[in-house]
């Protein structure tokens, strides 16, 4: 290749950031080329950054004749806050905007990054859920059904262009600086926790969420995989490793609780949410294992620590 | 605060022997609170006295054959009676007390246990699973023992007329044990029968409750009459086969299980003086 990098890469949602960190790491071994509608700051010199929404018609010239070697869509976005339509519209139009470029400009490889939570927190899941499982976790939730319908989606493109090796990424709850809402609750200082629950969790760190998009786009690989981080552990201990002193309330005041503040728009989390407080939605990693060859290298010490590190630096900046 | 009370009031009976036992579990976590299942063997530090006490002073339990116990992964298929099921947790009791070392026994919920707040948390600190075939899969891969009731609520919820009689068995187990070649060791349990004798079982009030039974029972209380349990572990038997075959060779299998369980239960009976001692 001319420009002396191995790949090169378009990283949708490049300003987020995981695709910040996913960039930073990439740059150095193949050419980068990001896609966002958000600013980017803080990253390397040498990436190139389209300042565009991935739904405008203009995107299509940005992957037309460029020569991608893979595409990495971390264009999905889950604010349960946003209006449903743009919601809706930004994930599922968008995902199959890149899908489409990557079928019609001969892109070989599309990394889709989707999250075990498509299986949902439920009572009567297995204790490690296969990828096979079916996503069921729009059942109690409705305003995460867009994130199963973008993983649906890549599963059907999976299997209609055979050409295009698509990967799909399941990763468990994703902890470190990211702003989402696993991050947010360990950040607090006296999360809720229901009175009577204590579910098993897995927790992944941001850093092997990187290695293990990184590990997908090698050649040959392809399929649907589950990424579990760290050893799966109860959910009070994970809040006392990060420091926090939960408050125990049972589910049905917390429900009603939860509702009212999300209505008076005082709390980004959705009642329903709190399932994932009640109920396992823990994944079977045999296949990323075996396959991609993923293994952590950050333990649940090493995770929590660099939470309880991101939680000083949240509170200093809310205090201000 | 009562539960605080009542925790250090059942340590009171831990002794050296328990407490050496629960040790032994507890190593084998390699410095983790619990399992990937939620499993606490510190847990057992105030449930295992109670345990030890009914097993000893109430039900005063007699084993034999714990020595046919193969090493690693077990499925233990046994009879079930007596509307509560004490027979599981005797049968749990014995593989913890009387088999060296300790085989903790991993039993399977319900699936609606999960959702019940409190209940769900201590079933999983105890060692309990959600009934799945593929999260028993995951257990008999950590060579845990496994234990099964094919009748499920068949068995324990039948009426008195019916004792000692085996009703229809499941055949998911022997699909399991085939798939993840697993030895099979029948157990039978005496006594349980009698600990609570159902004259009547009122299946149409039971429906409209929710509950999977309403036992008629002559005692009061649902607390099971102090008979003396025997439970007989048998021989371990090895199936070989394809565990999706169909229907009337798995059948087979099944029954050939049943009968081992339905000798042991005849000699059980045969060699038994009396209910009470």
């Amino acid at each position: 290749m001319s420009s002396g990098k191995a790949m090169k890469i378009a990283i949708t949602g490049i300003s987020g950031r995981l695709g910040r960190i996913l960039a930073r790491r990439l740059h150095r071994r193949h050419t980068v080329v990001g896609v966002d509608r958000r600013k980017l700051v803080g990253v390397p010199p040498d990436i190139e950054l389209h300042r565009i929404d991935i739904r405008r018609k203009r995107c299509e010239d940005i992957f037309r004749g460029a020569g991608f070697d893979a595409v990495i869509h971390l264009n999905v976005m889950h604010n349960p806050r946003a209006s449903t339509e743009d919601h809706h519209t930004f994930n599922i139009r968008g995902t199959n905007r890149v899908m489409s470029f990557c079928a019609r400009f001969g892109i070989p490889k599309l990394v889709v990054l989707s999250s075990a939570n498509v299986y949902g927190p439920r009572p009567d899941n297995q204790q490690f859920l296969k990828e096979s499982e079916p996503l069921m976790a729009a059942s109690s939730f409705s305003a995460i059904s867009d994130l199963v319908a973008v993983d649906m989606c890549a599963q059907g493109f999976f299997w209609q262009h055979p050409q295009v090796e698509t990967v799909i990424l399941r990763p468990v709850h994703i902890l470190g600086a990211v702003r989402n809402a696993p991050s947010n609750y360990l950040r607090l200082t006296r999360p809720i926790r229901l009175a009577g629950f204590d579910p098993m969790v897995q927790v992944i760190h941001e850093e092997d969420v990187i290695t293990a998009i990184e590990a997908a786009l090698a050649p040959e690989i392809r399929g649907v995989f589950n990424i579990a981080g760290c050893r799966p552990v109860t959910l009070s201990r994970l809040i006392r490793m990060a420091g926090g002193q939960p408050v125990l309330i049972p589910h049905l005041a917390a429900r009603t609780m939860l509702d009212q503040m999300w209505k008076l728009r005082l709390t980004s989390f959705p009642a329903p949410e709190l399932d994932h407080l009640r109920y396992v939605c823990m994944v079977d990693d045999h296949r990323a294992r075996e396959i991609l060859g993923f293994a952590p290298a950050f333990d649940l010490e090493q995770t929590m620590a660099d939470l309880r590190m991101t939680r000083a630096m949240y509170g200093h900046r809310r205090a201000r | 605060m009562l539960r605080l009370t009542l925790k250090s009031a059942f340590e009171r009976g831990l002794d050296d022997d328990l407490a050496a036992r629960i040790d032994a579990l507890k190593e084998a976590l390699e410095g983790r609170e619990t399992d990937d299942f939620g499993f606490d063997p510190d847990t057992l530090r105030w449930v295992m006295p109670v345990m030890r006490w009914i097993y000893r002073h109430y039900f005063r339990v007699q084993t034999s054959g714990l020595e046919h116990l193969p090493e690693g992964r077990v499925l233990l298929i046994s009879n079930h009676s007596g509307q509560l099921p004490f027979d599981a947790m005797m049968i749990g009791t014995a593989l913890f007390l009387e088999a060296d070392p300790p085989r903790p026994i991993r039993a399977m919920v319900e699936r609606w246990v999960p959702s019940l707040p409190y209940i769900s948390t201590f079933f999983a600190r105890a060692g309990q699973v959600l009934g799945s075939p593929e999260n028993c899969a995951a257990l008999l891969s950590q060579d845990f023992p496994i234990l099964v009731f094919p009748e499920g609520v068949r068995g324990i919820s039948k009426t008195y007329d019916k004792a000692y009689q085996l009703q229809t068995f499941g055949q998911g187990f022997m699909r399991l044990a085939l798939a993840t070649d697993t030895p099979i060791v029948p157990v039978a349990v005496i006594g349980a029968e009698e600990q609570a004798p159902a004259l009547a079982n009122l299946e149409g009030i039971a429906r409209v409750v929710g509950a999977p039974a309403l036992p008629i029972l002559p005692t009061v209380l649902p607390l099971p009459l102090p008979v003396k349990y025997r439970i007989h572990f048998g021989r371990p038997m090895r199936f070989e086969g394809d565990p999706d075959d169909e229907e009337a060779s798995i059948r087979q299998k099944v029954n050939d299980v049943k009968g081992a369980i339905d000798a042991l239960i005849k000699n059980g009976l045969a060699e038994r003086k009396h209910v009470f001692w």
